[in-house]
């Protein structure tokens, strides 16, 4: 079972920590399936943690009590494979494929190789609407960010910054390593819910040619 | 259906409810009204749901022109206002005539005033919200002259009131109530006692708070993104704490120490640039 702390968070929150993201996903599940019993705000998955937000006023006991019970049951219903894939189709021609190969010594087709051929995973979001922080793909891809942020990068931009890849769903300023770019529809405002990626869906990148 | 011109803005005047919340897995914060209960305040006094969007006006400047007979309601700073020329009260229900012109001046103390109408701004929502969320985009465009904002039936009666009693936002120093946050251990100083002041780098993001650097306990790995809530004080690497309101970042890497209690967010997002906020313990 899941190792839970529950750290405090002001009036209105709690944050629970956990190992892993693996363990975030399965507690996750477990609260989301419990959100309207337990009258939530808000649940935020991060790299370790669940941060779970509710109406100023309530007994944070008892609904830490509650979140660690649920947490402790959250090993049962650990998602297995038959989560939901997204295919997303890119275009390899991003402005810092070269120094990516260069920074890993792989070559260029290498590199997007190792981009497509492990499945991600969609971990958290946060950076923007619809940004997810993907995880869970070749280790050989790990890179530090650009030395200096890009003032303006194109929506659609698939780049890559530590351990994580993503997407950037609209045109903002960063510092990722951009290796491709995508037309798929991230963020849709006529869309329920808007975010093309959820919280614990496989992507799987596929090189348009 | 009837109308509110806008003939003139001061720095920044904005569109606010009580924004969107449950979508922090979509990476979409909350956002709503900076200082919530004078919005919530503005919506009473007209008789309005408390979610109704309301104007948020930073340092005053704001000339509005009713183009329909309206009631309408000021709250937050207390910018000196004038209904065609004659000065109006604060925390007062006022009757505008069609035609006439509400004007406000720059407010004494305090940064965020707040115009609420009476049947509500009725702009199209946006995710099931009418604010407007600087950081990620959402909502609709800061006000200009010459928006027109159309104005809701009524759904309520009024309240039978004129005026409301509460309080104003201190001209000297703001104190905060604040608990121990889920990293306080991550720093060695003590957050709480010492002064900081507001940056003039703030927004509705949050407060950048300037003074003495905190110091970062050595040695620490790095902490992996995890939530963020309204009212946390976050450490960047800098030392110098950023107290986040209500258009913060969903997720964040750096330390929170401490977190404001709700009621007291209300009053930071009062503070004008050069005024100084402490923190007291109510762990």
């Amino acid at each position: 079972m899941p190792d839970v702390t529950v750290l405090p968070c002001g009036d209105a929150a709690l944050l629970l920590e956990l190992a892993d993201l693996d363990a975030v996903f399965a507690v996750v599940a477990a609260i989301e399936a419990q959100r309207t019993t337990l009258q939530l705000y808000d649940v935020v998955p991060g790299g370790r943690t669940v941060l779970v937000t509710v109406a100023p006023g309530r007994s944070l006991d008892v609904l830490s009590a509650r979140l660690t019970e649920l947490a402790d049951q959250a090993a049962d219903i650990r998602p297995g494979n038959d989560t939901d894939e997204t295919t997303i189709e890119v275009t390899y021609d991003g402005p810092d494929l070269q120094d990516v190969a260069q920074l890993t010594g792989l070559s260029t087709d290498e590199v997007i190789s190792a981009h497509t051929a492990t499945p991600w995973r969609v971990g958290f979001g946060g950076f923007a609407p619809g940004f997810a922080y993907l995880v869970g793909g070749d280790p050989r891809l790990t890179v530090a960010r650009r030395a200096e942020s890009r003032t303006t990068v194109p929506a659609g931009s698939v780049g890559l910054a530590g351990e994580f890849s993503g997407i950037y769903p609209r045109s903002s300023p960063g510092g990722w390593q951009l290796i491709g770019h995508t037309d798929a529809p991230l963020w849709d405002l006529e869309r329920r819910p808007p975010a093309l990626l959820q919280v614990g869906t496989m992507v799987r990148f596929v090189a348009r040619r | 259906m009837n109308t509110l011109t806008v003939l003139a803005t001061g720095p920044l005047a904005l569109l606010q409810d009580h924004g969107r919340p449950g979508l922090g897995g979509q990476g979409v914060g909350r956002s709503g009204a900076a200082d919530r209960g004078s919005h919530d305040l503005a919506n009473r006094l007209v008789g309005n749901a408390p979610d109704a969007a309301s104007i948020e006006i930073v340092f005053g400047g704001l000339n509005v022109r009713a183009d329909h007979d309206l009631i309408v309601a000021l709250t937050g700073a207390p910018a000196p206002a004038t209904l065609d020329g004659t000065p109006v009260g604060h925390n007062a229900v006022l009757r505008m005539p069609a035609g006439s012109v509400l004007a406000l001046a720059t407010p004494r103390t305090g940064l965020r005033s707040y115009l609420a109408v009476r049947g509500g701004i009725a702009v199209a929502p946006v995710l099931g919200s009418r604010a407007t969320d600087v950081l990620s985009g959402l909502g609709p465009p800061a006000l200009t002259a010459g928006t027109v904002l159309p104005i809701a039936v009524p759904a309520r009666a009024l309240p039978i009131l004129d005026q409301a009693a509460v309080w104003s936002p201190p001209a000297g120093a703001i104190v905060l109530r604040a608990r121990r946050g889920p990293r306080a251990s991550r720093v060695a100083d003590d957050p709480f006692g010492r002064a900081w002041t507001a940056s003039s780098r703030s927004d509705r993001i949050g407060i950048r708070l300037e003074g003495e650097p905190m110091r970062f306990v050595p040695d620490l790995p790095e902490l992996p993104s995890e939530g963020v809530v309204r009212g946390a004080l976050q450490v960047p690497p800098s030392g110098e704490p950023v107290l986040f309101l209500s258009d913060h970042p969903v997720t964040g890497g750096y330390p929170v120490i401490a977190v404001v209690i709700s009621t007291d967010v209300d009053l930071a997002a009062q503070a004008r640039p050069g005024q100084q906020i402490v923190f007291r313990d109510k762990s």
